[in-house]
């Protein structure tokens, strides 16, 4: 259902050539694209016009980068303005200095308050502290029940109160409990609410105000659409809580409210919940986030490799010889340990936009390419520099040398040739900008 | 600097409770020749009711063609109101969301599916005080064995609402459970079957595998059963709703889906992408927690609540 941003940007690309600067005029079409792409991940309308303006902003003037398709750089100016949107780190929980410290929990109903109540419980057990879990959820039928199942489960107790207790005297009696009891946290899981019940955001108000929490974190389902604005900015109006939970990222959600919240908040995303299991909490990565909003797997992680292990001066040489037909067996070594620098080549044949939809199950064979290596290094100097000399005879002693049997000496100076061939052709639509890996074709 | 952003967004959000028909009546009326910028206005408004692109821009494409058909428009206002309350209201085919009214099977058998925390149980319970207002007896199926006191919570909305209920130990095979609950819905002569199922996502293929065969148990237990299968959706949720409709469907045949938790300020739009995409028709509307927060789900009503603030 997804398409990858890049591959649509390709599109938008198509009249852009390789040289010159990312302009106002090619980056429009280009900036729809990502909008597009942005609005189908549930970033809020509004967030996504600003953040589109931001990127146009540091995109344009850029100089087009040799390695990687202008599509691809765009998608990495605009992935690295959405990491820096959502906190460039991760950030973890906060406690007081002085126990007990308390963390509560508030959101929308259903949005995975009580779930992950018990696993920031099991989490922090597991880091020796000795949490107290409060349920104050008065409201749904066996929401009281329900977590303390879930603290018998993950080994937490669970302070609750006969029922009709008011909420904000569960929480005060809690924390006299805690102190009783030495417990160093307490975590409070507070009832859904919805944003525009005055009542019950009163409540919650109420109960920050008797228990001044360390940490309150807004628990909203990943999956949340455009109201996720609405929603996150009311309770922070009414809280200032200060962290976000994003739960059921286990699903295929491109979980757009990630930024829209970030963006009217500013407050820091704390934890993803991925899966119903009370292990299922984990830190949240901003970049991981970026990559699932824009919908593209790794092709960053291909394009930052690129960046970071072909050096500009290298590519613009094997460039310039593919251009005057000069390139040669030595060149083509060279060529081999570059993209062998970045990293397994099944991995990055993957990470080409269209290569993994298209081959599903291709393999690259590692082993394939030290035999190449071994009969390149077999060859002489002269040999390297002008393949067209390597006649039968020459070809049996570069087979002998390199232990390899001649069918496969044969068949590499045959794809040496065909590469050739299509560099040339390349090298007429070099202007392009792609990256050229003519081996793994 | 957070809170100028706050304030802008504040603003913003006020400006959405003024009333979009306001707004966009506004639009037109200082820009009558209905340009790119007022079609753009609209769009906004239809994506941030979770309308979702596709469906929004070909709305707002179809609403271009109609301007640029050079029909004399007396008056731009209403004409671009109507043209979207049409537009919307054809994909929505409310006629086709009509409730079963006569029911013909004893028992009727209606199957809740749906992801985690949207509103199956409650709905169920709301249901259940739906048909017990009719003076039918009602049965419930504590199908969710999986999730902490999800038995107690539908067994609290069985004494609330009058209905008997069928249940199982925790970690009980919900297949089994259902199939119980049909025997004894009809020894004891129940009107309505309402069965209760775990939340599960729909990427999950070992819990759709799941209610695949609780539906083939139910069938078993009652052939031509569940006479419903209805999918229940969170309003608040975005485009992942379009995605979870189709999973389901294809696992388990919708007949419906119940649009949960309206009472807040999300819009629900995604159901126009999923009725675009499906055929699906909305049965219901959740308006709150309480066993009388059920609607019937109506079609113009929704269709203007879009437009309102
Ligand atoms: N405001 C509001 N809350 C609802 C509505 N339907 C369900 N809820 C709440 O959403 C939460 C999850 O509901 P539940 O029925 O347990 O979801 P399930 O996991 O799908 O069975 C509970 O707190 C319900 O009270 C609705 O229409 N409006
Ligand atoms: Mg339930």
């Amino acid at each position: 259902m997804f398409e990858l941003l890049t591959e649509r940007l390709e599109g938008a690309f198509k009249k852009l050539r390789g040289h010159g600067r990312l302009s106002e005029s090619n980056i429009d079409e280009a900036m729809r694209e990502v909008r597009r792409a942005l609005l189908e991940a549930d970033v809020n309308y509004k967030v996504a016009r600003s953040f589109i303006a931001k990127v146009k902003e540091e995109a344009i003037g850029q100089e087009v980068l040799k390695t990687v398709s202008p599509s691809q750089q765009v998608v990495k100016v605009v992935h690295d303005q959405l990491v820096g949107l959502m906190g460039n780190q991760s950030a973890g929980l906060t406690l007081s200095e002085t126990p007990p410290s308390v963390v509560m929990m508030v959101g929308l109903q259903g949005a995975g308050k009580t779930t992950t109540s018990g696993k920031l419980g099991l989490l922090l057990k597991s880091q020796g502290k000795n949490p107290l879990l409060v349920a104050a959820d008065v409201y749904r039928p066996a929401a009281v029940d329900q977590l303390r199942i879930l603290g018998e489960q993950v080994g937490v107790p669970v302070y609750h109160a006969p029922e009709g207790t008011d909420p904000v005297d569960i929480c005060k009696q809690a924390m006299d409990r805690a102190t009783e009891n030495h417990h160093d946290v307490v975590i409070l899981d507070t009832a859904g609410r919805l944003h525009v019940d005055d009542e019950r955001m009163d409540e919650v108000f109420n109960i920050r105000e008797a228990v001044t929490p360390s940490d309150i974190l807004f628990v909203c389902d990943a999956m949340t659409g455009q109201d996720a604005v609405a929603a996150a900015s009311a309770f922070y109006e009414k809280l200032n809580f200060t962290g976000v939970v994003l739960t059921r990222m286990d699903s295929d959600t491109r979980g757009g409210a990630a930024l829209s919240i970030r963006e009217v908040t500013g407050v820091p995303i704390k934890f993803i919940g991925t899966s119903e299991k009370p292990e299922g909490l984990e830190i949240f990565h901003p970049d991981r986030m970026a990559s699932r909003i824009l919908g593209m797997g790794d092709v960053l992680t291909l394009v930052e490799r690129a960046q970071s292990t072909i050096d500009e001066d290298q590519a613009k040489k094997i460039e310039q010889k593919l251009r005057t037909a000069s390139f040669t067996f030595d060149d083509f070594l060279e060529q081999m340990a570059q993209i062998r620098k970045m990293g397994p080549l099944d991995q990055l044949m993957k990470m080409i936009p269209g290569v993994s939809k298209a081959m599903p199950d291709m393999q690259v064979d590692e082993g394939a390419f030290s035999h190449i290596e071994a009969i390149i290094f077999s060859m002489t100097k002269d040999e390297r520099a002008k393949p067209h000399i390597i006649n039968g005879s020459r070809r049996k002693r570069i087979a002998k040398g390199s232990g390899q049997n001649i069918q496969e000496v044969n068949k590499l100076i045959k794809q040496f040739n065909m590469m050739q061939k299509m560099m040339k052709r390349m090298s007429r639509m070099e202007k392009s900008g792609r990256m050229a890996m003519p081996m793994l074709q | 600097m957070l809170s100028r952003l706050i304030d802008k967004f504040k603003k913003g959000l006020a400006k959405t409770r003024e009333g979009m028909v306001q707004k966009i009546r506004e639009v037109i009326r200082l820009r009558p020749k209905l340009d790119e910028e007022t079609l753009e206005e609209i769009e906004e408004i239809l994506i941030q009711a979770d309308v979702g692109i596709d469906p929004t821009l070909r709305i707002i494409d179809s609403l271009r063609e109609r301007i640029a058909s050079g029909e004399k428009v007396e008056d731009p206002e209403n004409m671009v109101q109507e043209f979207l309350e049409d537009e919307i209201r054809k994909i929505l085919q409310p006629e086709k969301a009509a409730p079963v009214t006569e029911i013909s099977n004893k028992p009727h058998v209606i199957l809740i599916v749906g992801v985690n925390g949207v509103g199956k149980t409650t709905s169920i319970g709301k249901l259940a005080q739906k048909f017990a207002n009719e003076g039918k007896k009602v049965l419930l199926a504590a199908g969710d064995t999986f999730r902490a006191a999800a038995i107690e919570q539908l067994d609290i909305w069985a004494t609330r609402t009058g209905s008997d209920i069928v249940k199982h130990q925790p970690g009980a095979d919900s297949a089994s459970v259902a199939f119980d609950a049909l025997q004894a819905a009809q020894s004891r002569g129940s009107d309505i079957v309402l069965i209760d199922t775990a939340g599960r996502l729909h990427t999950k293929v070992n819990l759709m595998e799941e209610v695949k065969k609780i539906r083939r148990v139910i069938d078993k237990a009652l052939p031509g059963a569940p006479h419903e299968t209805l999918l229940v959706l969170d309003a608040t949720t975005g485009q992942n709703a379009v995605t979870q409709a189709r999973q389901f469907h294809e696992t388990c045949e919708l007949t419906g889906l119940i649009l949960a938790k309206l009472d807040g300020t999300a819009k629900g739009g995604v159901v126009i992408a999923i009725a675009d995409d499906l055929d699906l028709p909305v049965r219901f509307v959740g308006l709150g927690e309480g066993p009388d927060d059920l609607d019937d789900f109506d079609a113009e009503n929704f269709v203007r609540a879009l437009f309102e603030g």
